[in-house]
């Protein structure tokens, strides 16, 4: 039996010649992530409890404080030094703090330190945006975390694996966002647990690499392993651009076995939106009826790349945002950010009436920066509508597209850009 | 090994943002965190868990974020055990690695309610509703996270391999 392209990657990191599904195997670890939050509970480990007290390899290992910073208050900031003194200790060349930050999961592949073939394992469940670029990389806890930089190795279970082929030309207005909430509405946010998601298809060659990463990023929210997509001319061509480092393509095997094998015309898709409390619960932007809100928030690892500006700017442009609706653009790299400024987004942004932020993860997990009072609802470009994950228990998330999330912002209510 | 205690209950995707909200991510200390355990979907839970205490809950529990903070919190609120119809693959691994029992069970997620006695033992894979008298098997581990789980979390596990 032939192997997924996940499995293929993770044959050669375990230094075998097959893996299958279910498989437990230690592989060998090119990149270890952490945040401002999760590296301080993996530094303790490691500090207090690892015999071994060094690195594998101080290359290798990424630390972004990016969650709470500039720190928002004295914990953050403790937790912060904590990094940052440990970062220094060992001297960790990737290392990104205020100045040079950007959200991980943007500024990782933007600084070339991901590429396809590789092995990535993070202290962030939304790791899994990596695999836009044919990498494998997956979300794991603090534990993994500190024994990945000591060891540089991790324990997995082979996946098995769903197959996506996505077909057809996405028509106007139809992004990377509006696919994947499509795809996590149609199998659950538990249909791909513990699964590999192998998209395919001809549909992929019209996705921009801000679409696939918008993609491989919410794997998680169907409860996937990973989500990885080929290597295609558009991915060769953006490493090239960003990393100096070689990578190798892997392709499944024709007779690879998946578990099951999901068609998406991508033709046929219209905006969607997902409603409290689960990314599961998704309407098409026609079905939503009249939902007024409170905030819209343009921004995060899933949505705050530089076409996701474009998009929203686009539609800013020459209008004002409605009275009343709190709109937070936040640019997920220091180099997003100069290249909105630029291009002349920033300025769209602020005559529309709404702010920018700094890059930081903010109030996609209810942190700083947008927090939502009792009862309020937020149209959001993050990845998680969760009970209370912007802010009061009461108030609720609309998770959509930057296109519907700008041109909600101008209505004052859920809404298709197509009416602007 | 084994645990016994009372019963909380929930439903399908608990995620870990209710399990520890993150406007308590700027502390990572387990008795701080244990204190807002759970205070997104159930307040009373802080006031009335006891040492030993079981949560037993439907599918995909532990969604969303890898916050370990999620089962430290837990664990330190002094919950001895997580039955669950299914879990969220990240809290799987965590609670693993940090030595939280977990028990993958439909059966006992179905025939077990909020305020029920239960007895767990590790070793056999048995849950005892002391409550109804009824009885259920989990799903055992694979040798190599048995491993881990009797070494106390991975870390004891890989300082014991060198």
């Amino acid at each position: 039996m032939g192997m997924t392209m996940t499995q293929k990657i993770l044959a050669a990191h375990a230094g075998l010649p097959e893996v299958k599904a279910g498989q437990l195997i230690e592989a060998d670890l090119d990149l270890v992530l952490g945040n401002d939050i999760t590296s301080p509970v993996a530094i303790r480990e490691m500090e207090n409890k690892m015999t071994k007290q060094t690195v594998f390899d101080k290359d290798k290992i990424a630390l972004v404080l990016d969650h709470f910073v500039p720190n928002k208050d004295i914990k953050s900031a403790q937790q912060c030094k904590c990094v940052r003194e440990f970062a220094c200790r060992h001297e960790i060349t990737n290392y990104f703090d205020v100045g040079e930050m950007g959200i991980e999961h943007a500024l990782l592949p933007e600084k070339g330190l991901t590429v396809a073939g590789d092995v990535i394992i993070g202290a962030d469940s939304h790791t899994c945006t990596y695999g836009a670029l044919g990498a494998f990389s997956t979300g794991v806890g603090s534990t993994d975390m500190a024994a990945g930089m000591a060891t540089g190795k991790a324990w997995f279970k082979v996946p098995s694996a769903i197959k996506f082929v996505l077909t057809g030309k996405p028509a106007e207005w139809i992004s990377g966002k509006d696919i994947i909430l499509h795809i996590i509405g149609k199998i659950g946010v538990d249909g791909a647990l513990y699964k590999s998601m192998e998209f395919v298809g001809d549909g992929i060659a019209y996705l921009s690499m801000d679409d696939r990463f918008t993609i491989a990023n919410m794997a998680i929210e169907a409860g996937g392993k990973n989500g990885i997509f080929p290597v295609d001319e558009k991915a060769a061509a953006y490493m090239k651009e960003h990393s100096k480092r070689e990578f190798t393509v892997y392709e499944a095997d024709p007779d690879a076995e998946y578990e099951q094998v999901i068609t998406v015309d991508l033709s046929t898709l219209k905006p969607t939106v997902s409603f409290p409390h689960l990314p599961e619960n998704t309407r098409t932007i026609d079905e939503v009826g009249d939902i007024k809100i409170d905030q819209v928030v343009i921004g995060s690892c899933t949505n705050g790349r530089m076409e996701d500006l474009r998009i929203a700017a686009g539609l800013l442009k020459g209008r004002k945002v409605a009275k009343g609706v709190r709109t937070i653009v936040i640019p997920a790299t220091q180099k997003i950010y100069l290249q909105a400024i630029e291009e002349g987004l920033v300025q769209i942004f602020v005559e529309a009436g709404a702010v920018v932020s700094t890059p930081t993860c903010g109030p996609c997990l209810g942190g700083y920066m947008g927090i939502l009072a009792e009862g309020e609802r937020c149209v959001s470009t993050t990845n998680r509508n969760f009970v209370g994950r912007m802010g009061h228990v009461t108030s609720e998330i609309y998770l959509a597209s930057p296109a519907v999330a700008a041109a909600s912002a101008v209505t004052g209510r859920i809404s298709c850009p197509c009416e602007l | 090994m084994k645990a016994k205690g009372t019963v909380f209950k929930y439903g399908d995707n608990v995620d870990t943002d209710v399990i520890i909200p993150a406007r308590y991510l700027n502390v990572s200390e387990p008795s701080e965190l244990a204190s807002h355990c759970m205070e997104d979907i159930d307040t009373e839970f802080v006031k009335k868990v006891k040492k030993g205490d079981i949560i037993i809950a439907d599918k995909n529990f532990g969604c969303g974020s890898s916050r370990e903070h999620a089962p430290i919190a837990i664990k330190a609120s002094g919950v001895s055990c997580v039955i669950a119809e299914t879990f969220a693959r990240i809290f799987y691994r965590n609670a693993i690695n940090i030595g939280l029992p977990i028990i993958e069970c439909p059966e006992a997620s179905a025939g077990i309610g909020a305020g029920d006695e239960v007895e767990v033992d590790f070793d056999s894979g048995m849950i005892y509703n002391r409550t109804r008298g009824t009885q259920f098997k989990g799903q055992a581990f694979p040798e190599f996270m048995q491993k881990i789980i009797t070494a106390g979390g991975l870390i004891n596990y890989i300082n014991s391999q060198n």
